[in-house]
């Protein structure tokens, strides 16, 4: 890639006031750095993970309000996490994690656990038993 | 209190606090050249590793192994340290400050408050400096920022034990022993034959068998998967290629730049050719994306579209096996 052919497309860092550096060649043949903006092939890949993220996150809540999960399946989704990862930051087996997502199982929760999970979501037990009262 | 640190910004992050460290202590060693010497390159589809959602592909080593071969290969110490207790962990990042030595952390983005919230995922191999405290607020030179940045205890407790794949546990590392001068031509010798080797490695995921591995499986994507799930797996890989910290071009740019480099070193023109050769196979890495962007695009794509670019990706593999092979006789 030239110097000159660098890409300065816009980008969701603009946002954030930040550009990124790779590595061209300028006029003499010689590898320098640039600064770019953004690439749209990139851009559209992120925008299509991000869109593939909201969906599931609209489709846990959904499953939510009609009963068939718990509000952790959709917290864990909504912090763009796995079961994977959601138990190894519990500190559970995924089978536990995955068991909890049990309307009836997680009814029974207790305390301790529920403030474990609220924890990890950065919110109040409040808000993880009833997803309507967090934004 | 604040260590005299310089920031530059690099393209990816290990390389880039590696080089800093290293400027830091008085050694001028660029990011090309530690990622070269420390065979960063590489392209491996992980077949069983699911990372959002689709298979993991990556175009560089694991995260740590280009640090450990470039102190191995100049002959530098380093010095590391995993955590279970997250007050132990601050409080030797705490005595290194005083010390006036910065560090270098492995961190997880999600939590990064400073990064734009489209680019916060579940990655756990970043890194970053920490070169002072003021108060209760840390001093960090992240070599994908612009700038210097700032991040609380809190936040930086909060990174430094993200969970999940690989979790960084605190991870604090530092160079401690240097040697008088630093012997790059064996090293590059050494980095570079790594190379090769790994791209000309005679298994099924990896190097150039991997690209065509990748490819058979992109036909296979669009009937198996359906179009929606097929374009999110083509989408990855053109992220895991392009994204933050890899210098576009999945590397071959920043490799390219290493060979220009050694190719001074050594002496050797035959490197400064194969340097360009690089370079317009990394062009060829664009296309690819810019082709594989128009297909997941247009959410509709019709099967051709996959054919196309996996025959890209197969010319890609035929293209950068010649290149291995010239490239290990050539040295």
């Amino acid at each position: 890639m030239k110097k000159s052919e660098v890409p300065q497309d816009k980008s969701n860092l603009e946002s954030a006031n930040f550009r990124e550096l790779c590595y061209a060649v300028d006029e003499n043949g010689e590898y320098t750095t640039a600064h770019t903006t953004g690439w749209d092939p990139k851009t559209i890949a992120l925008d299509n993970a991000i869109d593939e993220i909201n969906q599931r996150v609209e489709e846990a809540k959904n499953r939510v309000l009609s009963n068939q999960t718990s509000p952790i399946e959709y917290y864990m989704e909504l912090h763009k996490m796995d079961l994977q990862i959601l138990a190894s930051y519990v500190g559970l087996w995924q089978w536990r994690v995955k068991r909890h997502f049990k309307p009836k199982v997680f009814q029974k929760l207790s305390h301790k656990t529920l403030q474990k999970y609220a924890d990890i979501f950065d919110i109040t037990i409040e808000q993880l038993k009833n997803i309507e009262h967090a934004n | 209190m604040q260590i005299n640190f310089t920031h530059h910004q690099s393209a990816h992050c290990e390389n880039g606090v590696v080089s800093n460290l290293m400027k830091h202590h008085g050694f001028n060693v660029s990011e090309p050249m530690v990622f070269g010497i420390g065979s960063g390159l590489l392209f491996c589809y992980i077949p069983f590793l699911k990372v959002n959602h689709a298979p993991a592909i990556t175009y560089r080593a694991m995260p740590g192994f280009i640090f450990k071969r470039f102190a191995k290969r100049v002959g530098i110490k380093i010095e590391r340290e995993k955590f279970k207790d997250p007050k132990k962990a601050k409080a030797v990042l705490d005595n290194n400050l005083n010390n006036n030595n910065p560090v270098g952390l492995q961190v997880g983005v999600y939590n990064l408050t400073y990064f734009p919230d489209e680019y916060r995922f579940h990655f756990n191999a970043h890194n970053l400096v920490v070169y002072g405290k003021e108060d209760n607020t840390y001093l960090i030179s992240d070599p994908v920022m612009e700038t210097v940045t700032t991040l609380t205890d809190k936040e930086l407790e909060k990174v430094r034990f993200a969970k999940g794949a690989l979790p960084p546990k605190g991870h604090i590392y530092y160079p401690t022993n240097f040697p008088k001068e630093l012997n790059l031509e064996k090293a590059i010798l050494k980095g570079i034959k790594h190379t090769c080797r790994d791209m000309l490695a005679p298994m099924p995921v990896l190097g150039v068998k991997g690209i065509r591995f990748t490819a058979k499986q992109i036909r296979k994507w669009p009937k198996k998967l359906g179009t929606k799930k097929a374009n999110h797996f083509l989408g990855q890989i053109v992220r895991m290629q392009e994204e933050i910290g890899t210098g576009g071009g999945g590397f071959r740019y920043i490799f390219a730049a290493f060979l220009q480099e050694s190719s001074k070193i050594l002496n050797n023109p035959k490197l400064a050719d194969l340097s360009k050769e690089m370079t317009l196979i990394g062009d060829l890495w664009r296309d690819f994306a810019v082709d594989a962007s128009r297909i997941y695009k247009n959410r509709g794509a019709k099967a051709d579209g996959y054919n196309e670019v996996a025959s890209q990706l197969e010319a890609l593999a035929d293209k950068e096996e010649v290149f291995f092979k010239a490239l290990k006789k050539a040295i």
